[in-house]
Order: structure tokens, then C-alpha cells, then sequence
């Protein structure tokens, strides 16, 4: 079982209110990732949740067992790092053996977790190296299996995979999620990046400056963003933000409108002439300033025949505008 | 790229290193050679080298004049033990110093080492009618406690600085791995800071093994060590420069083959943090 929940939960390092106070319910079996800017308190969320920060206030509670006071040991989760903090000394298999050890498990059992975990995470050929021995991906998986071998209620992960490069990220972003699956244990992802939260999560907390700005699914947040923070956060590229008299005529203070649902007309819409084009196959970014509304991204789908210098007309699709108030909340 | 030195210059620094080595190397130098050397010979002037007197009487006289193994033995567990105790009280010291500082913490560092700038004379009196009053005056387990308390804030602040280059994440690790507090500094911060508490110990084991100020004047004869040892030759018929050289030789000699076989470890220990 999994299901933690927070009730204002504040963290306040001297004067400075880095959480002023959080309430989230995190289910059972849910992969939950906390998502934000740097410096948003994400990190910092993780850490009052595994206990290796002390609260300043409120309470955490694991399974409805209150466990604000209890050290990071007895709270029953696991955690892999971003260094991946793998114990350099020993070997990948006592570095997997550790917490069964430290739990007082009997040799054989542990051993036997042990070697079921390797299989699982394609370390079994590495059981005997240390880890400095290893590449980038092979020490997250090692990380990865010390947490699993102890069948923690929940999972704790702070942007496991920042220190990978593009390639491998992409793999084992897959790995954990086939993982998740699997296990049906409790994750709590934590990542700057909204490509992997926007790919791994069931749900998506986004924070900025130590508050939640919206909880939600993640195509709840790609359609319905509560403000433009999330709105402007959730997507890639991101959204284009218009405020101006062409917000005014929709009746908004602001407009937002994603570079995916922007059209290419052959008359009226905005004018614009195409300053960059990026050319991927599979889509083609354009960075058009236009006279109305300023510079926009627009994303079009396969190859657009339009180069620097053209002159092009945009619309919005139907239906697909975003308007928001002058306080920056979604209007209705 | 390495930078390149022109050859003058590299002949320069080359030159200038072994004149520094050989001068602080001197005085130990000429110790040895006086200790096999006649009385005659190693009081002539102008000083004789090629055209001494050789002898190994000096060792002969010394080893049977006074009992060596018992001042060896008491140097021995004087200075393993002052600096076993030292390191049992200072890794959890410099654990916390390290891993969970206060805002005082650079303070208690400092005023630590400003102990060592107290000269020893100024607490004599003192510390010897303690020492008398409580009965561990000539005691080896008195002079393991006061070497041990005069080392502790080098060893503390050595630990210090190889635990503060120790990523915390790892330890944080073993907590979440559900390490008590004592199986987090053995199983992984002590083993992670071993080439560091090697060279701590080395260090002090030195210090200790050639202290002589508390050793002479705390002790009478039970718990001499080797500093006693070579005292014990400048008195009282006067001085015999061969003999006293051959006893001071005899009591550097073992700290000095363990510095020799331990120089790696000790240079290691002592770069640790300058170079990761």
C-alpha cells in the first residue's frame, strides 16, 4: 500500500518561506510527478515526504499512519537520487543487498531479492563490479534496483535521469514507466522537464514558487490549464500568450493559443513574416512576428515548404483558443 | 596541455628542492652517522666524516644500559592508543561538524584550534597535580588521555575536511536505505573516508611517538616512553654525544620505517582534498 497524503505542509528555511503550505492526496499505485521551474520547491517536496527535511509545519501521512515525526527509515519508501548516490566502496550486489541488510533480512533471502532485481534491470553480468566501473545508465538502474529490492510502499524519484544523455533518457524514461506498471507501487516522479512528466505521470502536480498550481491529468493540464503559468509550463513549444486588443475582442485579458493549433490561411487570420524555421521531418517549427500580436510559435505538422523571410497568414483553430483574466485565471 | 619550463629553470627548482630537503634532513642525518662513531670522534673539531672513528659499541652500551623494549613497548601503546581513542571520539565529531553544522559551527572549529596555540608550560603545574591527585601520574592509560586530548582538535579537524568532501546525498541514501545513525557511519561513511582516517592516524601516531614534553614530565619509569628514553642519556655524568645519538636513532628508527612504507598513504592522505 501507497497512499500519502498532505495536509499544510509548510518548509521555511530562517526567514524565508520556501512551502507556505501544501494539501495533496497521492492514491495508491499512482505515478504522481512534481513538476516546475527551478527553485519552485519541488525538490524540496520530495525531501519533507522521505523525511530527509524536517517539517515546518503540518502533517504527512503514509497509509493514515502519521508519519511527520518518523525518521526517513521507518517511513517505508525508497528513493533514487540524482547523483544516483550509489555507495562507491561495494559492489553493485551489496550496493542492491544494502537495505535488506540494514533491515536485518537472513543472507539467502536477500541474496535471492537481490539477484531477482538484477534480472529485472539487466544488471545480472554486473553483480560483482563497483560503481565507478559503470556507465551513466547501468548505475541508475543499480539505484534503481536498491530501491525495488525492499518493496517500498512508495517510490521516491528526484530527477533520476538529468545526468543521462538525450538517448538514454528517452529509454529509461520508458524502463520506469514499463516498471510502474509492473509493480503497481506507488511513484513520485520529480522533473523539471514536462516532456517526461507530460510521458510518465497518471498525475501531474505543477508548482511554482513552493505552491500547487494545478493537480491534474496530464492531458487535463494540456487542455484545460487553470492559469498561464500552467498554460505558458505544459507543452512544447509553449503556448503562445497574446494579450492586446486581440485578447480584448474575445473578451480576455490575455489569449493563449498552442503553436500546434495554429493554422495556415490563405486570407484574413494574423500576418506575419517567418523568422525561423526549423526543419525536423516530422514536423516543422515557425517563429513568425507578426504586426498584431507579436512574435509566435506555430508547429505545423510534416513538411512546410515556407522559409525565412516569407510572409504568412495564421489563424487559430476553432474552438482551440485559451482566455484567461487579467489575474491570469482561466475564464470559462 | 602541460605547461612547458625551459631546462634552466627546471634545474633551478630541482636544485633549490634538494637543498630544502637536505636541510631539514641534516640533523637526522648527522644523528645517525654520529651514533657510530667513538665519544672522541664525535665531539672532534672541526666535525670528522671520512676520517671517524667507526664503532657499533654506542648500540651495545645503550641496549645494555637501560631497558629498550620496555620504552619501546610503552611508546607503542601510548601513541596507538592516544590515537585510537582520538579517532573514536572525533568521526562522530566531525561527522556532525560535517554533515549537520550549526551556526556556530565554524566558531567551535576555530576556538578547537586555537587550543594549539596554548603554550604546553602555561597548564604544567596543573595538569601534573591532577595527574598526581588522581593517580595517573606515570600511568600509560594517563599519558594515552593526554596526547589523545592534546591531538584531538588535528585529528578532528583533518576528519573534517575529508568528510566534507563526501557528497551528503550518499548518506541521505542510507538513511532512506533504513541505516540507524551508527550503521551510517560504519558501513558507509567510515569505509568512504578510509585513505583520509589512514593518514589522520599516521599523522598522529608520528605526533604522539615523538612527543616529549608530557611524556618526560608526566612520567618517572613505568610508563617512559622512547622520549624518556633518549633523555635518560644527557644525565647526569654529563653529555655522550655518541651514545645519545645512537639512543635517539634508536627511538626514531621504527616511526621512521612506518613513515617510509606509509609516505604514499600519508602523501594521499594529506592532498585529499586539494585534488578529487
Amino acid at each position: 500500500m501507497g497512499k500519502i497524503t498532505l495536509d499544510g505542509v509548510r518548509k521555511s528555511f530562517g526567514a524565508t518561506d520556501v512551502i507556505p503550505g501544501i494539501d495533496l492526496a497521492i492514491e495508491d499505485g499512482e505515478f504522481v510527478v512534481f513538476v516546475g521551474p527551478s527553485g519552485c520547491g519541488k525538490s524540496t517536496l520530495l525531501r519533507l515526504i522521505a523525511g530527509l527535511e524536517d517539517t515546518s509545519g503540518g502533517t504527512i501521512a503514509i497509509d493514515g499512519v502519521d508519519a511527520t515525526a518518523l525518521p526517513p527509515a521507518k517511513r517505508g519508501l525508497a528513493m533514487v537520487f540524482q547523483s544516483y548516490a550509489l555507495y562507491p566502496h561495494m559492489t553493485v550486489r551489496k550496493n542492491i543487498m544494502f537495505p535488506l541488510k540494514m533491515a536485518g533480512m537472513d543472507l539467502a533471502e536477500a541474496t535471492k531479492r537481490a539477484d531477482a532485481a538484477a534480472k529485472v534491470l539487466n544488471l545480472t553480468n554486473y553483480m560483482d563490479r563497483k560503481p565507478g566501473q559503470l556507465s551513466g545508465g547501468q548505475r541508475q538502474r543499480v539505484a534503481i534496483g536498491r530501491a525495488i529490492v525492499r518493496e517500498p510502499a512508495a517510490f521516491l524519484f528526484d530527477e533520476p535521469l538529468s545526468n543521462l544523455d538525450a538517448a538514454l533518457r528517452v529509454n529509461m524514461r520508458q524502463e520506469i514507466t514499463e516498471l510502474h506498471q509492473s509493480l503497481k507501487t506507488t511513484m513520485i516522479y520529480v522533473t523539471h522537464d514536462q516532456v517526461e512528466a507530460m510521458t510518465m505521470a497518471d498525475k501531474i502536480v505543477v508548482l511554482n514558487a513552493g505552491r500547487i498550481e494545478q493537480v491534474g491529468s496530464p492531458m487535463d493540464l494540456y487542455n484545460h490549464p487553470l492559469n498561464t503559468f500552467v498554460a505558458g509550463f505544459i507543452g512544447s513549444p509553449k503556448m503562445n500568450l497574446i494579450s492586446g486588443p486581440e485578447a480584448a475582442a474575445l473578451g480576455a485579458a490575455t489569449i493563449g493559443v498552442r503553436p500546434e493549433h495554429l493554422s495556415v490561411v490563405s486570407e484574413g487570420g494574423w500576418q506575419g513574416v517567418v523568422g525561423l524555421s526549423e526543419h525536423l521531418g516530422s514536423d516543422t517549427f515557425l517563429k513568425v512576428a507578426t504586426d498584431t500580436v507579436g512574435t509566435i510559435n506555430v508547429r505545423a505538422g510534416g513538411e512546410v515548404m515556407l522559409r525565412h523571410g516569407d510572409t504568412v497568414r495564421l489563424s487559430p483553430q476553432q474552438g482551440k483558443v485559451h482566455r484567461f483574466s487579467p489575474d491570469g485565471r482561466a475564464m470559462t | 596541455m602541460a605547461r612547458s619550463i625551459p631546462t634552466r629553470q627546471k634545474l633551478f627548482y630541482t636544485v633549490a628542492a634538494w637543498s630544502v630537503a637536505l636541510l631539514i634532513f641534516f640533523p637526522v642525518l648527522w644523528t645517525v652517522l654520529t651514533s657510530f662513531k667513538t665519544e672522541v670522534s664525535a665531539v672532534a673539531s672541526p666535525p670528522q666524516l671520512l676520517n671517524a672513528d667507526w664503532t657499533l659499541q654506542n648500540y651495545s652500551d645503550v641496549w645494555n644500559r637501560s631497558d629498550y623494549p620496555r620504552f619501546f613497548w610503552n611508546s607503542v601503546v601510548i601513541s596507538v592508543g592516544s590515537t585510537l581513542l582520538g579517532l573514536a571520539i572525533a568521526i562522530p565529531a566531525a561527522w556532525s561538524l560535517a554533515f549537520v553544522p550549526g551556526k556556530k559551527t565554524k566558531d567551535l572549529l576555530m576556538w578547537m584550534l586555537s587550543t594549539k596555540m596554548m603554550p604546553a608550560a602555561a597548564v604544567l603545574i596543573p595538569m601534573y597535580l591532577i595527574f598526581q591527585r588522581t593517580g595517573l601520574f606515570d600511568t600509560r592509560i594517563g599519558l594515552v588521555l593526554a596526547l589523545m586530548l592534546m591531538n584531538l582538535p588535528i585529528i578532528v579537524w583533518m576528519l573534517y575536511t575529508y568528510f566534507k568532501e563526501i557528497p551528503g546525498e550518499i548518506l541521505e541514501a542510507a538513511r532512506m536505505d533504513g541505516a540507524s545513525l551508527r550503521n551510517e557511519i560504519i558501513y558507509v561513511l567510515t569505509p568512504m573516508a578510509v585513505p583520509g582516517i589512514a593518514s589522520t592516524m599516521l599523522l598522529n601516531i608520528i605526533l604522539a611517538w615523538n612527543e616529549a614534553f608530557w611524556t618526560i614530565t608526566l612520567t618517572t619509569v613505568n610508563a617512559a616512553p622512547l622520549s624518556a628514553f633518549i633523555a635518560s642519556f644527557s644525565a647526569p655524568q654529563g653529555l655522550f654525544y655518541a651514545k645519545l645519538s645512537a639512543a635517539s636513532t634508536m627511538a626514531i628508527a621504527p616511526i621512521l620505517i612506518l613513515g617510509w612504507f606509509s609516505q604514499k598513504q600519508l602523501v594521499r592522505g594529506l592532498t585529499f582534498g586539494a585534488v578529487k
